[in-house]
């Protein structure tokens, strides 16, 4: 058994929670958000829409079945700190043999364990979201100073998480991206803002040629490699502070067929005139159902947002497709004439629910109908 | 589906194994959620123990038998638009697809809501069900039939080692097994093949040691679906889910396993049509290193291992196209009301419709998300059934369960197995005789194998290879090993304030850390308040607290932030009666609930504190706050201290929140003296009270002050001294150990032989406790439950006297009850109605009573009123004798306990006035399922549940009640007779009837000389001691015997021929009678225009309008 030293989480409001220290002996600093999902975590640690962010998990259990590297969503642990309620040190699964504490070791990112997870929860539920700072225990006068001074979550645009240089997704894993590719299938152009692979391999399942792009990539980049398809991909940060992308989507529509996920939907948001506006405490979590408009029937999600689009700025020729039943927001779009619709939801689950994998098959369909015309 | 404008709910009858009250919260639950959309319900149960069959609950309510042709009466005179067959459990479900056979739903223009009937179909039969998952790609376990061993081979290249193989119509699989190596495959095979007489045998591939998942999936008219909860057993495949350690959510499933599941759930649902509730339970495979698998086998074509990125492999099992009792334990689980929701789905309700009552302001249409850890453990019957077969398998034999919530699950383990309430067997119980071969006991599924499993960690036995033998994850055992390690820091360490809030937040209660501390529990409880470590209290709220929430549902735990702030007014706090057992049942859980309505009623706050999630007392909507916690004196004190706030040595915010302890049976009473020294107030009556009632010499002294006799008796405590005793006293003579609950370890002891062995064996159980002998008579039994106004008021009143068909001497809870006692004079009633009076005022009671009464007579003057017994608590009666008398008998408690004299509440003393109608208590066994238990009536309580038959007169409703427990007596057929020499004498009349009646008389040698020396045939049947062939075992088990009739010899042995011919009739299922009374009451109303009877609802009878 690790014998840990303590540490606490001081949030900018002056509440300090004290634990044990999970992961690598280092300070960290960032948005303390949580997600409701029971299980998950590694997806989540590597999930780089939480860049800049400290998670907490609700769930209180955590590192049970271990780490398993190959599910890993991105190339490395994206969140800035872990808290949790208790951290499992003998993990068991058929797969997973490493602990998580090692894994967020290696990683360099701290966490905290053995906190009151749900009042942590409970205070950003009726706060907001709030930033946090993990250290040492005695630290924390000094960092309720430093929380004064530290940028806010809503200034910094995280561009640097998504890729600079195009990649390609095979055998599994990204791969550079060669001249001459064999592969067959749709083309499709992923705009990267800081996706989770799955959704590179949900494409390639369906049989697409994926080509993976650094956000700022800008419009005669994306077409110079003859895509079928556009995809928006989700990514961390406010939405207002990727005017670039949305100029992008907004010179795309028309010319390509365009799915949006998650902040790729906040951009094709944008870019359909709508405003977005920060939630108080986001949604994340695999259990949030959303009302798919048309067919009248109830999707449950995976969802990690904290910014949501304000339908009321959105043009005429764009409709609301998909609604939250808990608060009524926006949950997806799609465009009236044009191959274009988005989700601020993760159809890619990974992790939770995989019932929403069907909107990949209405891209390809749209794809489709396009290469028909 | 459009909104029906009434329907009929079928509830699922008594109490048995596999059946408990789980189908009460259901039913109630239906019937609130028809009420809000306006549907009018007509209920039939036959278990009058239920808060479903409650005035107020449902719109109609029958409690009449469970039969196709008294439903279709029902359904005749009410003609529902609807059929709600998903909630009552399987018995439910069975009488739907019965009707729709019989053709009485297309008769009256019946519609089944929800769930279609071939959906019910394809789920529920293996064929069917196996063609259907193929149809969607779900695996299932493969299988084949095959009638040689060259078939065999072929089979088993497409199934794979290891298998289970069983022969075709062999009794208990004879000549088949679970066979791992191609030579062991060859041997059992060919053995197989030779057992069957049809030279055929069924191979599946054995799932042994894969784990058992379940998903508790709901869908509705629009096709949206979604998943509850899912659980993971502890126990791997191989034991019944119902005998399982459960834990909720899963432990060891990654997100790809849990998705994967869920999503296979998913569709299953879907491809079946259900529309409402549905369980799935799959197998999903273990570590290798624990199980080991062939994946070359999974997949056609084989021939690789899995590759790490594919997802594991898993089998569908079965599907429970209904509310099940895994899903009521998801509901208390989760906070979400599955049954409510299901029922609304079937009135036509999508889920988007439906709120979610928990946060007030979301839909049904969600998955719950939870943010603690969930654990259930089975209630065993066998510290009641010493001789039961305790190995667990696809036979569920618990008869209640636990569950427990904390954030950890080491803490919910813990506080389950405090919730378990088996007194001794703490978590530090270790079973004497498995100590020296530790691996043994954890292999066995038993219902003390977690017991086992924490002594072999104990004994420092690798992890690795516990798990391999028990297949249990080692997830699991490491948990256990964190609390053993904790045991050992206690053991060696001082308890300093860290240590100690380490050990609560793992769950160990005062009283645990006290043992090994050394110390004791009052000590370690002042410390640790003094050192501020106190449980908070979280909510059990859906959400994992991403939304507000309303719903007062608390669990405790070692934390930070308490969510269960002091409220101000009156408050009181209902103490629940815990798992069920035999001994205790739905009952307590009917009375616990009626008095939080009552409180309710009277503008008092109600607190509910229980541990057993099949209730309807652990429904959110009963009280104004529910605690689920463990029903000891820790975790009661900490929940009253947190009611007051006066943890932490504060002063009580509130005055002091007081307790009432009568209604949650043995469980709750208990608690009075331990509550009295922590200076806790009581309503009702006092420790003091419980005490003189039960305590043998105060007890004694007081009636003897009184004038009130009592049967001649003392207490022992050595051979010598009994045989002393009983030649002073007269044989036959009772014997007991001095502390019993439900008649345990009681005989009934006709000489000085059994008596010495008795008090041998109950010393070597019990060394220095007394053992009490009392005077046997056995006269007319008679029961009386009685409300005192308590001090201050010198009212008591009787709502109805209820006399026993059986003579005393079978437990009462066994006994067949009739209400209006049909055979006494009217002396004999004065005397029981001055009798109660002087011992409600006497001993002080304030609310209910019981008392058991023996009459004698040896003239035809009044007989001799005896006191058997004093309960000063709400009895297992109280259900019963609320609904045939009228009298509102809990609610009219708690007022008179809260100060409102019975005169003010409008009730005067003494008898109430009798209702029209006669009404019959019957017990029913769940003894099929018990393999190695005596089923004969005796002194010790063996029933798990009980019917009601009313009708307007004895023998239609003696019949009913018959009809209702399974116990009809054929019109005519064939009667196996086997009396004991003692009740011969008293068989004379029976064996008349029978021979009049024309029944063909079967008996064993004596009674057939009996039978004929009375004038009547009878055939032989010889005993299997003496070595007949067929013999009377071989006769039952062919199907050739209709009814039995079978007393027990004195010398009560398993191996004698009565305890063979018990056990037959008990898995053949048919009426089997070994009390002479029953079986005469039981023949007369057959003869007597018993089959005649009324359908009608439940106050038509009361009122006297049938």
């Amino acid at each position: 058994m690790t014998e840990h030293t303590e540490a606490a989480l001081v949030l900018a409001d002056g509440a300090v929670f004290r634990g044990l220290a999970l992961g690598a002996a280092a300070d960290t600093w960032g948005e303390v958000v949580f997600n409701t999902s029971m299980t998950g975590y590694q997806e989540m640690l590597t999930d780089p829409s939480y860049a800049g962010q400290i998670l907490v998990l609700t769930y209180p259990l955590i590192g049970n079945y271990g780490i398993d590297p190959p599910i890993d969503e991105s190339r490395q642990v994206q969140v800035r700190g872990l808290i949790v309620r208790s951290e499992c040190d003998s993990p068991s699964h058929p797969r997973g043999g490493m602990r998580l504490h090692d894994y967020l070791a290696s990683a360099g990112i701290p966490g905290i364990a053995g906190v009151d997870t749900r009042a942590i929860t409970r205070r950003i539920r009726h706060e907001g979201v709030m930033m946090g700072m993990i250290v040492p225990t005695d630290e924390v006068e000094a960092a309720r100073q430093q929380l004064a001074e530290l940028p806010a979550y809503d200034t910094q645009d995280f561009i640097d998480v998504g890729v600079d240089q195009p990649y390609s997704w095979s055998d599994g894993r990204p791969q550079a991206l060669s001249n001459g590719s064999d592969e067959s299938g749709p083309h499709i152009v992923v705009l990267d803002e800081g996706l989770k692979y799955n959704i590179l391999r949900n494409l390639r399942r369906r049989g697409c040629r994926v080509t993976a792009m650094p956000p700022t990539s800008g419009v005669e980049d994306i077409l110079s490699v003859n895509p079928q398809g556009v995809l928006l991909s989700p990514g961390p940060g406010d939405p207002q502070l990727r005017e670039f992308q949305v100029q992008t989507a907004t010179s795309l529509i028309g010319k390509l067929p365009i799915m949006g996920i998650c902040m790729g939907h906040q951009v094709l948001g944008r870019a359909f005139g709508a405003d977005t506006f920060k939630l108080k405490f986001g949604h994340r979590g695999g259990n949030h159902p959303v009302l798919e408009v048309p067919t009248g029937r109830i999707a449950i999600t995976a969802q990690n947002h904290g910014y949501a689009v304000d339908p009321d700025g959105l043009s005429a020729d764009v409709e609301v497709t998909h609604i939250n039943l808990h608060d009524q927001t926006v949950e997806g779009l799609a465009h009236r004439a044009e191959p274009v619709f988005s989700i601020q939801y993760h159809a890619e689950a990974s992790p939770g629910p995989l019932d929403n994998g069907h909107l990949f098959d209405r891209f390809l369909d749209l794809i489709g109908e396009v290469q028909g015309d | 589906m459009k909104k029906p404008e009434s329907v009929l709910i079928i509830g699922s009858g008594p109490i048995v194994i596999g059946q408990a009250a789980e189908f009460d919260y259901a039913g109630t639950q239906a019937c609130k959620a028809m009420t809000e959309e306006g549907v009018r319900s007509i209920l039939v149960n036959s278990n009058p123990a239920t808060i479903m069959t409650d005035e107020g609950v449902a719109d109609e309510v029958y409690i009449e038998p469970l039969t196709v042709p008294v439903l279709r009466r029902i359904i005749e005179k009410e003609r529902p638009e609807g059929l709600l067959p998903t909630l009552g459990g399987q018995v439910g479900l069975n009488l739907a697809v019965d009707l729709h056979e019989a053709g009485v739903l297309e008769e009256f223009n019946v519609r089944l809501l929800g769930t279609p009937l071939d959906a019910i179909r394809r789920a529920e039969d293996r064929e069917l069900f196996r063609t259907a998952m193929r149809e969607i790609g779900e695996p299932t376990p493969p299988s084949a039939v095959v009638h040689s061993l060259a078939e065999a081979r072929e089979a088993l290249e497409e199934i794979g080692l290891p298998v289970a193989i069983r022969p075709a119509y062999t009794l208990g699989g004879t000549g088949g097994g679970f066979v791992r190596t191609m030579e062991e495959f060859e041997r059992v095979v060919q053995t197989g093949l030779d057992a069957s007489p049809i030279t055929q045998i069924l191979i599946e591939r054995s799932l042994l040691g894969w784990k058992e998942v379940e998903y508790e999936v709901m869908r509705d008219g629009a096709d949206t679906c979604i998943t509850i909860c899912n659980m993971e057993n502890l126990d791997p495949m191989g034991v019944h889910t119902g005998d399982s350690i459960v834990v909720a959510p899963s432990q060891t499933l990654s997100d790809k396993d849990y998705q994967m599941l869920r999503s296979a759930s998913l569709n299953i649902i879907r491809s079946l049509g259900i529309e409402g509730g549905c369980n799935v339970q799959l197998a999903l495979a273990p570590r290798q290193d624990v199980v080991a698998w062939p994946p070359e086998s999974m997949r056609a074509g084989g021939g690789v291992g899995v590759p790490h990125d594919e997802p594991l492999p898993y089998y569908v099992i079965e599907v429970n196209p209904r509310v099940s009792r895994s899903s009521a334990l998801a509901s208390k689980a989760t906070g979400y009301p599955i049954a409510r929701v299901a029922a609304k789905i079937a009135a036509g309700k999508r889920l988007d419709e439906i709120a979610n009552q928990v946060t007030g302001r979301t839909q049904a249409a969600f998955e719950p998300a939870l943010d603690y850890c969930v654990v259930k453990i089975p209630r065993w019957p066998f510290d009641k059934f010493e001789a039961g077969d305790r190995v667990l398998g696809t036979q569920m034999k618990a008869t209640g369960e636990v569950m427990a919530i904390d954030r950890t699950f080491e803490a919910a383990l813990q506080k389950a197995i405090r919730s378990l309430e088996f007194g001794g067997r703490t978590v530090l119980w270790e079973d004497s005789e498995v100590e020296h071969e530790p691996f043994r006991g954890s292999e066995t599924p038993t219902d003390v194998r977690l017991w086992h499993l924490l002594a072999a960690v104990r004994a420092d036995l690798p992890l690795d290879e516990i798990a391999k033998r028990s297949g249990v994850d080692p997830w699991f055992l490491e948990r256990l090993e964190a609390i053993v390690q904790m045991e050992r820091r206690l053991l060696a360490e001082p308890l300093t304030p860290a240590l100690m809030r380490r050990a609560k937040r793992m769950g160990f209660a005062d009283e645990q850390i006290a043992n090994l501390a050394g110390s004791v529990d009052e000590r370690i409880r002042e410390q640790r308040l003094s050192w501020g470590i106190a449980p908070v209290y979280k909510m059990v709220d859906t959400c994992a607290a991403e939304f507000d929430a309303v719903t007062p549902y608390f669990y405790s735990t070692y934390e930070d932030e308490n969510e269960a702030e002091p409220e101000p007014g009156n408050r009181a706090l209902v103490v629940g009666s815990g798992p069920i057992r035999i001994g205790q049942g739905i009952e307590f859980d009917y009375a616990s609930v009626k008095a939080a309505q009552a409180l309710r009623a009277a503008g008092w706050g109600a607190v509910m504190a229980n541990s057993n999630p099949e209730t309807v007392s652990t429904d959110f909507d009963t009280s104004d706050r529910l605690y689920f916690e463990p029903l000891d004196e820790e975790a009661v004190r900490d929940i009253l201290e947190n009611e007051d706030g006066s943890q932490n040595g504060n002063a009580s915010a509130n005055g002091g929140v007081a307790s009432i302890l009568q209604f949650g049976g043995q469980t709750a009473i208990n608690l009075a003296g331990p509550l009295t020294s922590a200076a806790r107030p009581i309503l009702g009556s006092s420790a003091d009270v419980i005490d003189l009632a039960e305590d043998r010499r105060r007890f004694e002294r007081f009636l003897a002050d009184l004038g009130i006799p009592q049967p001649p008796g003392t207490a022992v405590s050595s051979v010598d001294e009994a045989v002393l005793a009983a030649d002073a006293i007269g044989y036959p003579v009772l014997v007991r150990p001095s502390y019993v609950l439900g008649g345990r370890a009681m005989e009934i002891v006709q000489g000085v032989g059994d008596l010495a062995r008795y008090v041998t064996q109950a010393q070597a159980a019990a060394p220095g406790k007394p053992i009490l002998i009392d005077k046997y008579l056995a006269g007319i039994e008679v029961e009386v439950d009685a409300i005192c106004g308590g001090p201050g008021d010198d009212a008591v009143l009787i709502p109805g006297i209820m006399e026993h068909i059986e003579r005393a001497g079978v437990h009462s809870g066994d006994s067949m009850a009739v209400y209006p006692a049909p055979n006494l004079r009217a002396g004999e009633v004065a005397t029981i109605i001055e009798y109660t009076r002087q011992i409600g005022i006497g001993l002080g009671v304030a609310g209910l009573m019981n008392i058991q009464y023996v009459i004698m007579r040896d003239s035809d003057d009044d007989g001799d009123v005896f006191v058997l017994e004093v309960n000063p608590r709400a009895s297992r009666t109280v259900p019963f004798l609320s609904k045939v008398t009228g009298v509102p008998m809990v609610e009219v408690a708690v007022r008179a306990m809260l100060g409102e004299k019975l005169s003010e509440q409008g009730y005067p003393g003494g008898l109430w006035p009798s209702s029209p109608l006669v009404a019959v208590k019957a017990p029913v066994f769940s003894m099929s399922k018990l393999s190695g238990v005596d089923t004969h009536l005796g002194p010790e309580m063996k029933s798990t549940g009980e019917v009601m038959g009313v009708d307007v007169d004895y023998d239609r409703a003696l019949n009913k009640a018959l009809i209702a427990a399974g116990m009809a007596v054929p019109s005519k057929g064939r009667a196996l007779l086997s009396i004991a020499e003692q009740d011969k004498p008293g068989a004379m009349s029976l064996i008349r009837e029978l021979g009049e009646a024309g029944y063909e008389l079967h008996a064993t040698a004596g009674t057939a000389e009996l039978i004929r020396g009375l004038g009547y045939e009878a055939q032989v049947c010889p005993k299997r001691e003496v070595g007949g062939d067929p013999d009377v075992i071989d006769l039952i088990r062919s199907g050739q015997i209709d009814m039995v009739i079978n007393t027990p010899e004195q010398i009560s042995s398993n191996i004698r021929d009565g305890f063979h011919i018990r056990r037959a009739a008990a898995e053949q299922r048919i009426p089997c009678f070994t009390s002479i009374d029953t079986a005469h009451h039981a023949v007369g109303a057959m003869l007597e225009g018993g089959a005649d009877y009324n359908v009608a609802p439940l106050p038509d009878y009361t009122a006297g309008r049938v």
